[in-house]
């Protein structure tokens, strides 16, 4: 009895606690897309007026920074580029890690355990790292200032870390059903695709999204290795591009930065889980 | 006719049977096991640990853009060693790393504790928390960029005010990571400890430093050791919002070694920088492999 009025004056204040220490964790993390966006919607005379107030939009809101991108710049051949770079590397990068990280999980087979730890290195590896060699090696093969120069190397990336995530789902499944399936008379490649892969579905669409949002957001390879403009990527353009000389067009920059975000945003609204699944996967099973 | 038909028999018959034996052979354990993984290792033998071996080479050589090097020993890494710009660099990365890797971790904690309480609307303010973590992080450096710089003193361009920004768009990117990988572990922990806690009269902090914070460790320890790397590397921040600027006040390893080896051309000299990041990824790989991966 006394304990149940406690606790229930005590939840009461534990819940307004919560609240209240939480709301400027919300304030701090949303705030700044706050401020793009209303950025965006302004009008070149109240963006640089010393007198206006930031924090809102008082001249009523314009799109003409909109217009701008996609009228004068090659906005929309960046978002082009972007999608085909980004699903193109995620699709090859699911298919190697799938192979690969099933094989690891599963078969037995000398030096699987130091491919496994190789593969753990190569994913802590930061991109920053390889990027002045990995210039060359884009020369040498003749698709610098090609789209193909990121489809090429983002699975250099994506691989490692889809491999380590899948290989977590892969464990998860219980051997005997493949077993069973192998004394029935499946080739291994049909057990492989047939119950292995089914089960593994929660981790695939996992590095899909990943795979997806990695490349989308990639910039050291994409600015080091692509600088003609019709080749850019959405994030590239946005930052190099709309930038001329030393001069920032913040109302296009804004429009340009919150447009660029609006796929990977879409991916995350609809699949929150998966992100918050696959995060902790990466790291903590890891 | 008859003949023909036959000879296309046997031909068929011995193509199956050279079939079949190929099938078994595949069939074997770690033929199908190396098999799966050939891709992948082509991929990562050719396009990491070559370019790799190529950064080697590379810092060892007076190798510029466009003009094969030579060999020239230890020359890059003296001639580094003599510049004030790259000590300057060194100095910055630590204190950068330092810095933002304790508020994350701080805060990053205490966030997690906030959301791992029953509230209403759970999901929704994970979600807020994560969001800064998905969006492109160059283009959300650009926004910080204007929200600084916007009408008014120019707060980038004074070396003081321009590391605390970079340090707190780093903290304000990786935070969510920290957060929801915590969160994750304090899941994790069994009600019972808390339990028996509070039945032994614990207060809430005594419950936090004896139960929560102990059984965190291992979470922790993971979740500190890849922050490291990322905090250590990063390029984006640097880049978009000062370029290493004001005099090099905010310089990285990473941006340096883009500014030396591709803006200015000498690529030897660059990869010898990018390689300084190599001794905190070994020491971190390490502690990753002898101590973690145990478990």
């Amino acid at each position: 009895m006394i304990t149940g009025v406690r606790s229930r004056g005590a939840r009461f204040r534990s819940t307004v606690f919560g609240y209240a220490n939480l709301l400027p964790f919300i304030f701090f993390a949303l705030f700044p897309f706050y401020f793009m966006l209303i950025t965006s919607f302004k009008s070149n005379a109240e963006l640089y007026s010393l007198k206006s107030v930031p924090l809102w939009i008082q001249n009523g809101a314009i799109v003409e920074h909109y217009r701008y991108l996609f009228g004068r710049t090659e906005f929309l051949t960046w978002i082009k580029n972007s999608l085909i770079i980004s699903v193109t590397a995620t699709s090859i990068s699911l298919v190697i890690a799938l192979l690969a990280g099933y094989s690891l999980a599963r078969l037995r087979f000398r030096g699987v355990g130091s491919f496994g730890t190789a593969v753990f290195i190569t994913y802590l590896v930061p991109p920053t790292l390889l990027f002045l060699p990995l210039s060359q090696v884009v020369n040498w093969l003749g698709i610098s200032d090609k789209i193909w120069a990121l489809i090429v190397t983002y699975p250099t990336f994506l691989v490692p870390f889809s491999t380590w995530l899948l290989m977590g789902y892969f464990r998860t499944i219980p051997r005997e059903i493949e077993e069973c399936a192998l004394v029935d008379g499946a080739s291994r490649m049909q057990t492989l695709l047939r119950i292995a892969l089914p089960m593994a579905i929660p981790g695939i669409v996992c590095v899909i999204l990943f795979g997806f949002t990695l490349t989308w957001n990639e910039f050291i390879y994409a600015l080091t290795f692509v600088s003609q403009s019709t080749n850019k990527t959405a994030i590239v353009g946005v930052t190099a591009d709309l930038i001329r000389g030393d001069i920032y067009y913040w109302g296009s920059l804004m429009a340009g930065a919150v447009l660029a975000s609006v796929p990977v945003v879409v991916c995350y609204v609809f699949f929150l889980d998966y992100y918050v699944s696959g995060l902790t996967a990466g790291a903590v099973k890891g | 006719m008859a003949i023909g038909s036959r000879a296309l028999a046997t031909a068929d018959l011995r193509g199956a049977g050279r079939l079949a034996r190929a099938r078994e052979w595949w069939e074997q354990e770690h033929v199908f096991g190396y098999g799966l993984i050939l891709p992948a290792f082509v991929l990562l033998a050719c396009l990491v640990a070559y370019p790799f071996g190529m950064a080697i080479y590379f810092s060892l050589s007076d190798y510029w853009v466009g003009s094969p090097g030579a060999f020239v020993g230890f020359a890059n890494f003296r001639d580094i060693f003599g510049n004030e710009v790259f000590l300057q660099t060194v100095r910055n990365s630590f204190v950068f790393t330092a810095i933002a890797l304790t508020c994350k971790a701080v805060l990053g904690v205490w966030l997690a504790l906030l959301l791992v309480r029953n509230l209403r609307g759970k999901r929704l303010l994970r979600g807020a928390v994560l969001l800064p973590w998905v969006i492109p992080t160059a283009l959300s450096t650009l926004g910080w960029q204007w929200m600084i710089s916007a009408p008014g003193p120019n707060w980038l361009g004074m070396s003081g005010y321009a590391m605390a920004a970079v340090i707190t768009v780093n903290v304000w990117r990786g935070l969510p990571f920290f957060a929801i990988t915590v969160l994750a572990g304090l899941v994790s922990i069994p009600r019972e400890y808390y339990e028996a806690a509070e039945v032994d009269g614990a207060s809430s902090f005594e419950r936090f430093w004896h139960v929560t914070l102990p059984l965190l460790k291992p979470v922790l320890a993971v979740v500190l050791l890849f922050s490291t790397i990322f905090t250590f590397n990063d390029f984006n921040i640097v880049y978009v919002l000062t370029r290493g600027g004001p005099v090099n006040s905010t310089h990285l390893f990473a941006t340096l070694a883009y500014q030396t080896g591709l803006a200015g051309g000498n690529l030897g000299q660059g990869a010898a920088i990018s390689l300084f990041m190599l001794p905190m990824l070994g020491l971190v790989v390490f502690f990753q492999l002898r101590y973690i991966r145990r478990e």
